[in-house]
């Protein structure tokens, strides 16, 4: 069981209600991770249901829905970036 | 080389005297500022989101890679977050080399970069509402340039 802090930004956090929170996984991966997420309750369903319109950052660095969560501590999901 | 991530507003003509100013052997200076469209009047403002401590990692990844690419003798990028109302700046890119196509090169680069990947995102708040702004495929097909 790992410890990981997850962040959400923008339509992601407004969806799912809350910017961040502490989870208790057993998911090896950042999709196994979702898919516990999105089985919980229908407005995280609803954030996840679209993953190609999803990025996330391990340890505030861009990454892929395969990458491991091995040693990682904080999980954030957001839509594509929008600054400039 | 300077990164700032700020809710307060800038002068744009102030930053880019002080950049130039304290330059040594440069001899072009690029400026680029974006400001909030009022989208014709029906923009009241913006709010800008962002990831506090990953933005910040970002954007100097970039400058860093900027540097690495072209000989920069120096770079500045300021962005704000918050609220922020039509016309307003929002983010400036000042690039300095010794002859005026690394600063060109870079400053695009830059631009590019912080439009894709500098964890931001934008909300425009209208007299209808509010709506995210979605990210656009040409802002992606921009990167593959570099």
């Amino acid at each position: 069981m790992q410890r990981i802090d997850v962040l959400y930004f923008a339509w992601v956090r407004e969806r799912i209600g809350l910017p961040r929170e502490r989870v208790e996984t057993d998911a090896a991966t950042v999709a196994g991770l979702v898919a516990e997420l999105a089985a919980r309750e229908e407005r995280y369903a609803l954030a996840f249901a679209d993953l190609t319109s999803l990025r996330v950052a391990l340890d505030q660095e861009l990454a892929d829905f395969g990458a491991s969560l091995e040693g990682v501590r904080e999980v954030a999901f957001f839509p594509p970036m929008t600054g400039g | 080389m300077r990164v700032s991530v700020q809710e307060t507003a800038f002068d744009a003509g102030a930053e880019a005297n002080a950049f130039t100013a304290g330059l040594t052997g440069a001899g072009a200076v690029v400026t680029f500022t974006g400001i909030v469209r009022d989208n014709g009047g029906r923009l009241a403002a913006m709010e800008i989101e962002h990831y506090p401590g990953m933005t910040e990692r970002a954007i100097a990844a970039m400058v860093e890679e900027a540097s690495r690419r072209w000989a920069l003798a120096d770079a500045l990028v300021i962005h704000r977050h918050g609220r922020l109302e039509a016309n307003a700046p929002i983010m400036m890119v000042a690039t300095a080399s010794a002859h005026r196509a690394d600063a060109f090169a870079a400053a695009e680069f830059l631009m590019d970069y912080l439009k894709s990947r500098a964890p931001f995102w934008k909300k425009e708040i209208g007299a209808d509402g509010a709506a995210w702004v979605a990210a656009k495929d040409e802002d992606e097909a921009a990167l593959r340039r570099w």
